[in-house]
């Protein structure tokens, strides 16, 4: 797709000229709606990511929240020990080269340990199928989040502090550009027949030949690449982490955008990521209005009440979510006899 | 001597805890018997059937003097037994009516669905029940009333045996006699062994499946009930989380005894728990959550189908 | 649904095979029919955040002093976090029905953090660039007030938590306060009571692992009580969540000790005293402020009793200042106030309060009179802002009786 490439570059080009003329405005005068914009921009990466491991490969993971775990903690403490050294060489925390390149090493970093946990879990896990790989990657969701309450140097319970809150909106949407190039890249690609094959008949992919395994463990660390990326922007957005963040109800957060947006469709799920980044805020603001007696306040800023029936609702009446029999892609709409990609 | 003394000792408190991991973990194997499904909100029905206990057994109190004994004796024993064993067959009842009602409007609909759907619909429904009984009933953890006194059992030297465990142990061995009788040698029961080995062959010789399923789904719950009502004698303070953890443990001991085979759900059941009692007796009580999950991994590594169970071919 | 059915992945059937094929829908119409529900979806969710997001500017009243308030009114603390806000209202209410503050009504903004790590930032934003807020009060837990605390540092928004007692918390600047003691004292008060009216010469720490609070407080413990003549014989580890803890209380039993220190919440400590009795181990407990709760005695039982702990504030305290406020509290909810609606009903006077010395809605000015905040008269006790932007305040040791919490001294700092 040479079409690809240059949407890339555009897309990043677009995201650097906002960030370096739009961000100190935004983010002083209008502090909260870029608080919400940052959180939709590390949503979308996060459902983008499981999307290509539960939607294209069929894949039902739930321990999505333990590798954006292990990416935040990981860029929180490597930020902590090596900004300082960056900043020496290359002058002061308020030079925006320091800033951006220290981040952007922490957020790599991050990705790249996150994507071997990926694969330390992948292998074993994947040969599982359904429910008890759904039960699996729980378990070891929560065991990563257990060996973090234990480990001292990473604050344990107290906590990490994160020096200085570099993220950015280029960064954020930089990332975001990013990971549905390379999901949509994929997709696209034979490694997506592969995807594809292994969701719809894994038995008849066996058979033709096709290395199941390999499949599934790609999806599986690209997935958890970004979901560390993800956490490394998050990390460096609030600035201070606990391992309760990032327990199994963040995994069934994620879980309810994909499911909400169409497992297998990219579009559906930015989408989604959107609508339930901005859903909880306006929640919000309605409890605060005169349209809500005061007894059912508490029922709608209950997120999880309401994300659990939303869970129900959808699987009852409409499975394939908002966007899941079709794409933006044209050449999918046409052939709407196909599986939808 | 001592040491032996001491390995019963931890064996006793390992059979108590495991006898709670059985009767959770039948409704788990049950269910995937007939269903092929795991369903993910049966540790909430445990945690409702504590929340029924709780709830009614104030209605109670005063006629059966819940909390006024302090000691079993010959005089009040059956009086005291009876007591708990009502409130326990309500909240048995009451929680097979909420398995069968989740099953109609949550799990029915999506019968011919792919398996994922079903799994979904069961995470969105545990996730309703934990937070909708925080909401109405309030987050923090809650005193559930003392049902039968409960102290050491006497005249068993050195051992401290709780009343409280030899109430899960001797209740777990009648259910599970009760559960035997009913699956072996009634009708329904034959009616749910035939649906898990061949639904179709099932209804073709005039069963109708939906009354089996709706049945095994009431007696899970009606099982995971009871294992909510025996912990909170033994351990009483119950809140809306409290079935997340042993839901897990139960499906790993049911995975372990050969999911779908019920006399292995009762064995996986006691071997999780005497697994875990081990491992804080050898001195690792932080590991000992761990250990299941461990368990869990190692089984489906190396033999998935369980200790008791039956590898099943997957036909194309 | 009847009809076309979509499984998620799956190549779907077109059941409407047998019609004739005039009548058969064409694949276009089908497809629309097949959309609407989701269209309609569509549209209502959208319809539904558009409206959502311009009820915002709808917010808007006659108060000009508005303070944020932020707490956990819903998930896992939601009980903690309902009779914190209940104890602010109260002093919202109080405040404005003597006049309000600098001649206007106070407007609490109550907002929710769900329990849940990572809101407190987007609110704190919220407070600071929607709501325009003078002074913002919260958040109830230490970790969230972590988050919150330095947007507020960096806007120069005062931030007063009435009881988030980690230590880091007023390190982060100098607009950030607090109104209740700090772990430091609370583990001073428990170790020098064990030492001075327990006579304590040897005893265990039992330590939740899991939870910033106990571990603060048992390093603090175990400093104090060495250094003035103790001794610790073993420290042992549980975690919250955990509901057997038999095989610790194995330990304690063969070890004897005079006293054991339990710096826990109540969760966990009730069931520890329940079962430490029934292993037959006599000594007393020595608890900190995490015991407060009528669930610790309803759930323990007989056990609790014969034990201590700290806390910040006894309803049984026959002051008349207490009384009336209990008395009041009693009457708008219907309940007896525990030490969090108590301490956030004196956090948010002491800020109305500061509001009031400093003249004006300037935060400078209002931060400044926050920290000279001296002998200010809470129901919690006289609290004075020291030099760290922290309280000093007495504290009160409580001993369990019967069921019930006598008051058995209060400790000044």
């Amino acid at each position: 797709m040479s079409r690809g490439p240059l949407s890339l570059m555009v897309g990043l080009v677009v995201c650097l000229g906002v960030s370096l003329f739009g961000e100190n405005f935004i983010a002083s005068n209008f502090a909260y709606y870029y608080d919400i914009l940052i959180t939709i921009g590390i949503n979308i990466i996060l459902a983008t990511s499981l999307n290509l491991v539960n939607g294209y490969t069929g894949q039902f993971s739930l321990g999505h929240a333990g590798f954006m775990a292990i990416g935040a903690y990981a860029s929180g403490s490597w930020s902590n020990h090596l900004d300082p050294v960056i900043f020496g060489v290359l002058g002061g925390p308020t030079n925006p080269l320091a800033t951006n390149v220290g981040l952007f090493i922490s957020m790599f970093f991050a990705g790249v340990l996150a994507a071997i946990a990926g694969f330390a879990v992948g292998v074993p896990s994947l040969r599982l199928k359904g429910d008890y790989l759904a039960i699996v990657t729980l378990g070891f969701g929560e065991i990563i989040r257990v060996a973090i309450l234990n480990t001292d140097f990473l604050g344990a319970s107290r906590g990490l502090s994160v020096i200085g809150s570099y993220t950015n909106l280029f960064w954020t949407f930089g990332s975001v550009v990013l990971c549905i190039y390379v999901v949509l890249g994929l997709v696209h690609s034979t490694y997506g027949r592969g995807f594809l094959t292994v969701r719809d008949d894994e038995v008849a992919a066996e058979a033709m030949g096709i290395n199941t395994t390999k499949y599934k463990v790609l999806a599986f660390v690209v997935a958890s690449f970004f979901a560390g990326v993800a956490g490394a922007l998050y990390a460096h957005f609030k600035a201070f982490i606990t391992p309760e963040g990032f327990n199994f109800f963040r995994s069934v957060d994620i879980v309810v955008i994909v499911i909400l947006g169409g497992m297998g469709s990219t579009v559906g799920v930015t989408v989604a990521a959107v609508l339930l980044t901005i859903l909880p805020e306006g929640l919000r603001a309605l409890a605060h209005t005169q349209f809500v007696p005061p007894a059912y306040q508490g029922l709608l800023e209950n997120r999880l009440i309401l994300y659990s029936l939303l869970l129900i609702t959808l699987m009852l009446t409409r499975p394939q979510g908002l966007f899941g029999d079709r794409t933006a892609s044209k050449k999918r709409f046409v052939r709407s006899r196909e599986t939808d990609g | 001597m001592d040491r032996l003394l001491e390995a019963v000792q931890q064996l006793i408190n390992g059979v108590s805890l495991g006898s709670i991991y059985a009767l959770i973990a039948l409704g788990y194997t049950m269910v995937y018997g007939v269903l092929r499904f795991i369903n993910f909100a049966h540790g909430d029905i445990y945690m409702l059937g504590a929340y029924s206990g709780y709830l009614l057994a104030p209605l109670f109190a005063h006629f059966f003097k819940f909390g006024e004994f302090d000691t079993f004796t010959a005089q009040n024993a059956l009086f005291i037994l009876s007591g708990a064993g009502l409130i326990m067959v309500l909240s048995m009842a009451i929680c097979a009516v909420i398995g069968v009602l989740i099953e109609r409007i949550a799990y029915r609909p999506l019968r011919e669905r792919p398996r994922l759907n079903v799994l979904i619909t069961a995470i969105g429904v545990s996730l309703f029940l934990q937070n909708m009984t925080q909401y109405r009933l309030g987050a923090d953890p809650k005193a559930f009333p003392q049902l039968i006194p409960v102290h050491v059992v006497e005249g068993l030297g050195t051992l401290t045996v709780l009343t409280s465990q030899l109430a899960i142990i001797l209740a777990t061995v009648i259910l599970l006699i009760i559960l035997r009788l009913v699956v072996m040698r009634t009708k329904i029961g034959l009616a749910m062994r035939a649906l898990s080995l061949n639904p179709t062959a099932c209804s073709i010789m005039g069963v109708n499946n939906d009354v089996v399923i709706s049945f095994t789904f009431a007696l899970g719950s009606a099982l995971a009930a009871a294992a909510g009502i025996l912990v909170s004698m033994d351990s009483p303070s119950i809140n809306p989380l409290m079935g997340n953890l042993p839901g897990i443990k139960a499906f790993v001991a049911a995975v372990l005894g050969g999911i779908g085979n019920i006399p292995g759900a009762a064995l996986g059941g006691l071997i999780i728990g005497i697994l875990e009692t081990l491992v804080i007796a050898i001195g690792f009580p932080q590991w000992r959550d761990g250990i299941a999950f461990a368990v869990l991994i190692v089984i489906l590594l190396f033999k998935p189908a369980g200790i008791l169970g039956r590898v099943e071919r997957e036909k194309v | 649904m009847r009809g076309l059915r979509s499984d998620m992945g799956r190549t779907r059937k077109r059941k409407l095979q047998l019609l004739p094929l005039h009548f058969a829908p064409s694949r276009r119409t089908a497809k629309a029919g097949a959309f609407t529900y989701g269209r309609t979806a569509k549209a209502g969710a959208f319809a539904y955040v558009v409206l959502a997001l311009l009820a915002l500017p709808i917010h808007t009243t006659l108060a000009q002093i508005k303070i944020g308030a932020v707490t956990c009114l819903t998930g896992a603390l939601s009980t903690f976090g309902i009779s914190s806000i209940q104890g602010a209202k109260l002093a919202e209410e109080d405040v404005n029905a003597a006049g309000g503050v600098l001649g206007q009504p106070i407007e609490l903004i109550v907002e929710d953090n769900g329990s849940k790590a990572g809101e407190a930032t987007t609110i704190t934003r919220k407070f600071i660039s929607q709501d325009k807020v003078v002074a913002i009060l919260g958040d109830l837990t230490s970790s969230a007030t972590m988050e919150g605390a330095p947007l507020a540092q960096a806007a120069k928004i005062p931030l007063l938590t009435p009881s988030a007692t980690s230590v880091g918390i007023t390190n982060i600047g100098d607009y950030i306060f607090r109104s209740c003691f700090i772990d430091s004292f609370t583990g001073k008060i428990m170790a020098r009571f064990a030492l001075d009216q327990l006579k304590a010469k040897q005893a265990i720490i039992l330590t939740d692992v899991k939870q910033e609070y106990s571990v603060d407080l048992s390093d603090v413990i175990r400093q104090y009580f060495t250094e003035n003549g103790g001794k610790i014989s073993s420290a042992i580890s549980y975690s919250s969540g955990d509901t057997d803890f038999r095989a610790q209380l194995t330990e304690v039993r063969i070890a004897h000790p005079d006293v054991v220190f339990l710096p826990g919440y109540y969760t966990e400590a009730a069931l520890i005293l329940r079962q430490s009795r029934q292993l037959e181990i006599a000594c007393p407990f020595v608890g900190g402020e995490g015991w407060d709760s009528p669930a610790l005695v309803e759930i323990a039982g007989k056990s609790a009793d014969g034990n201590y702990y700290t806390n910040h504030f006894s309803a049984a305290d026959p002051s008349p200042r207490v009384q009336e406020f209990v008395k009041t509290y009693r009457a708008k909810y219907h309940a007896v106030p525990d030490a969090l609606a108590a301490l956030w009903y004196d956090g948010a006077r002491l800020l109305f309060q500061a509001v009031q010395r400093a003249g004006s809605t300037d935060s400078v000015k209002i931060r400044d009179a926050l920290a000279s905040t001296r002998d200010f008269d809470g129901v919690t006790g006289r609290i004075s802002i020291d030099a760290n932007r922290n309280a000093s305040k007495p504290g009160v040791i409580l001993k369990i009786e019967n069921g019930e919490m006598k008051m058995v001294q209060e400790v000044t700092p």
